[in-house]
């Protein structure tokens, strides 16, 4: 059984961001880049399920974590590879910004076709472009049932056969307002996952250690096709909503400030 | 290919709120571009409230679309039922709320199409070669233009609270049903009913003062003190998403898209950047004060007091000010 894991590298959560001279993009130069965290969590999950096979018995599952990027994706894929994938595929482009949705899944699909995976997983949205849908429009492409925000998979056994890999999953999602859902399917299938469900794991030395016997293939990827269907003219910072009163002095100083408010205009003191 | 085409969501018998802004949405971009509205709703024995409730606004049609495989939603039951209705309709644009189910199946649907969604926009503007869809990028921390570039119809998702639904057109509007076909082969997955977890211990909603914190707290040992806080101010305790993921408060002390929507009196935010997921839940705060860190956080777009520092500092000389004056 094969589980492929798609992750993105994205800049770091507090990387301060700046707008490229010609307004259309970021300035890279300067970020740190790590792993995507809700893509952190579908491998969490992936892992969490091998071990759960293993235990039940069947050997050979195999985690293969895929991510397309420039070279600096190289790391995210090495630290999967430490948290206990056991190969890797690296799809190197070096114009993501230049590609929409649909050309970034068509690149997944290709090489996820290669490898006929059971199970396709990756986080529910990325934190830099928060798109939330490649996963869908890869499961689309692929046309393999899909489910997002995901927060358990637990395989279906065949009850008269135990032995036999199974073919069906059972997912529970997210609704709005604390409702969840069970979603029963074949395999294959793929898979958003919401954060939350499972507990992340840290790379041990060993799988560190490990990590640099195992493999990651690169591929190149095809060309970008142009024009995109839908475009990010322009970046920039939003403008304020509302007028905010920036509270400035000590710590002591700013706590008084704080009190009066609360007293004489939000009055809940 | 001409018009704007309103996918709406019912919840209870009713259009849900999102779907009333979404339709808000779709009446705007129509008069912009000085083309039809119209708008679908599916199900199955879709209830006349909902119809009555539709056809009573400024739209060219209401389509109607019944099928015994929509009673229950599958994102394979939606996709192909409006993949026959966006190619019947043939509309310009297709205009959907940004709910949790659009979310599943919206991206799919766009890509029979050979389209990509453009999810999350708050706000729709005149562009000079054809409207701009705003969206969010980096958790919050900018903005973007998006424009459709290819041929074939453009499907936008409109983030909660991004459209006033109190903006919506009154009329009145013929109502059509459409003819779709699904064979239950088509459908893929099988949903349970859904669920709650378990019995809500906290209320959140009815709580008038709210102190919320975020990832800024760092570390679970470092809870106390923000719920030191709300105790000197008899509020409850509430977190962004990535808390209660990592298990240090609970997931009904959540507030955002995927928790709770409240409106206190007064929303203090502790150490939370302000993604949209999360502003979405709280902005309806008459009163939000914020301290973080970064005097850039999106969290200060929506604070009336904000405070860029260090919450280890502010927040324990916050709680001891506020113990002495309630004496």
């Amino acid at each position: 059984m094969k589980i492929m894991v798609a992750v993105k590298q994205v800049p770091e959560r507090d990387a301060q961001i700046v707008v490229r001279a010609d307004g259309r993009w970021i300035d890279e130069s300067d970020l740190s880049y790590i792993v995507n965290e809700p893509d952190a969590y579908a491998l969490e999950e992936a892992l969490q399920l091998k071990e759960a096979l293993h235990q039940a018995g069947h050997a050979g599952i195999e985690v293969i974590a895929v991510c397309a990027g420039p070279e600096r994706a190289a790391s995210t894929l090495r630290d999967a590879l430490a948290k206990g994938a056991d190969r890797a595929i690296h799809i190197r482009a070096d114009d993501l910004a230049e590609r929409d949705t649909l050309a970034l899944a068509g690149l997944l699909a290709d090489a996820v076709r290669a490898e006929s995976p059971d199970l396709i997983l990756t986080g529910l949205q990325s934190d830099d472009l928060g798109m939330g849908q490649t996963g869908v429009v890869l499961a689309e492409l692929l046309q393999i049932p899909h489910a997002t925000l995901v927060l358990r998979v637990r395989v279906l056994h065949d009850e008269a056969n135990p032995a036999v890999l199974p073919k069906r999953i059972e997912v529970k999602r997210e609704l709005e307002d604390g409702w969840f859902q069970q979603i029963e399917m074949p395999l294959p299938a793929l898979l958003t996952i919401q954060s939350g469900g499972n507990k992340l794991r840290y790379a041990t030395l060993m799988g560190i250690k490990k990590a640099k016997s195992k493999e990651t293939r690169i591929i190149a990827a095809a060309a970008a096709i142009v024009p995109t269907t839908i475009a990010p003219e322009r970046v920039y910072l939003p403008e304020k909503q509302k007028h905010t009163e920036m509270l400035k002095g000590t710590a002591a100083e700013i706590a008084a400030q704080i009190v009066d408010k609360l007293k004489f205009e939000v009055r809940v003191l | 290919m001409s018009g704007v085409l309103v996918v709406v969501e019912q919840r209870d018998g009713a259009v849900t709120r999102l779907s009333l802004e979404a339709l808000a949405a779709g009446q705007r971009l129509a008069k912009l571009l000085g083309i039809d509205c119209s708008a679908v709703a599916l199900g199955e024995g879709i209830a006349p409230v909902v119809l009555g409730e539709l056809s009573g606004n400024h739209l060219a049609k209401v389509l109607a679309v019944e099928h015994p495989l929509l009673r229950q939603y599958t994102a394979d039951g939606l996709v192909h039922a409006l993949e026959q209705v966006v190619k019947h309709a043939a509309p310009a644009y297709v205009v959907f709320p940004h709910s949790y189910q659009v979310r599943d199946f919206a991206p799919a649907l766009a890509t029979r199409f050979g389209q990509v969604l453009i999810p999350d926009v708050i706000a729709i503007l005149e562009g000079p070669g054809g409207p701009i869809f705003v969206r969010q990028l980096f958790q919050g921390k900018l903005n973007a233009d998006y424009r459709k570039t290819g041929d074939g119809p453009c499907f936008v998702s409109v983030q909660a609270g991004s459209f006033r639904m109190e903006a919506l057109e009154a009329g009145t509007a013929p109502v059509e049903a459409v003819a779709i076909e699904l064979t239950p082969e088509q459908i893929r997955t099988t949903p349970s009913a859904p669920f709650r977890e378990t019995a809500q211990t906290v209320d959140l909603t009815s709580s008038p003062v709210i102190v919320s914190v975020g990832r800024g707290i760092r570390e679970q040992e470092n809870i106390p003190l923000v719920q030191e806080l709300a105790d000197a101010l008899g509020a409850e305790l509430a977190a962004s998403r990535p808390i209660c993921d990592a298990g240090w408060l609970p997931m009904e002390r959540q507030v955002g898209s995927s928790g709770e929507t409240v409106s206190p009196k007064l929303y203090l935010a502790v150490g939370i950047s302000g993604a949209i997921q999360h502003l979405v839940g709280m902005r309806g705060s008459k009163t939000v004060i914020a301290i973080n860190k970064d005097e850039n956080a999106p969290i200060f777009e929506v604070a009336d007091y904000g405070v860029a520092g260090d919450l280890f500092e502010i927040v324990p000389a916050l709680t001891k000010a506020i113990l002495a004056a309630k004496g």
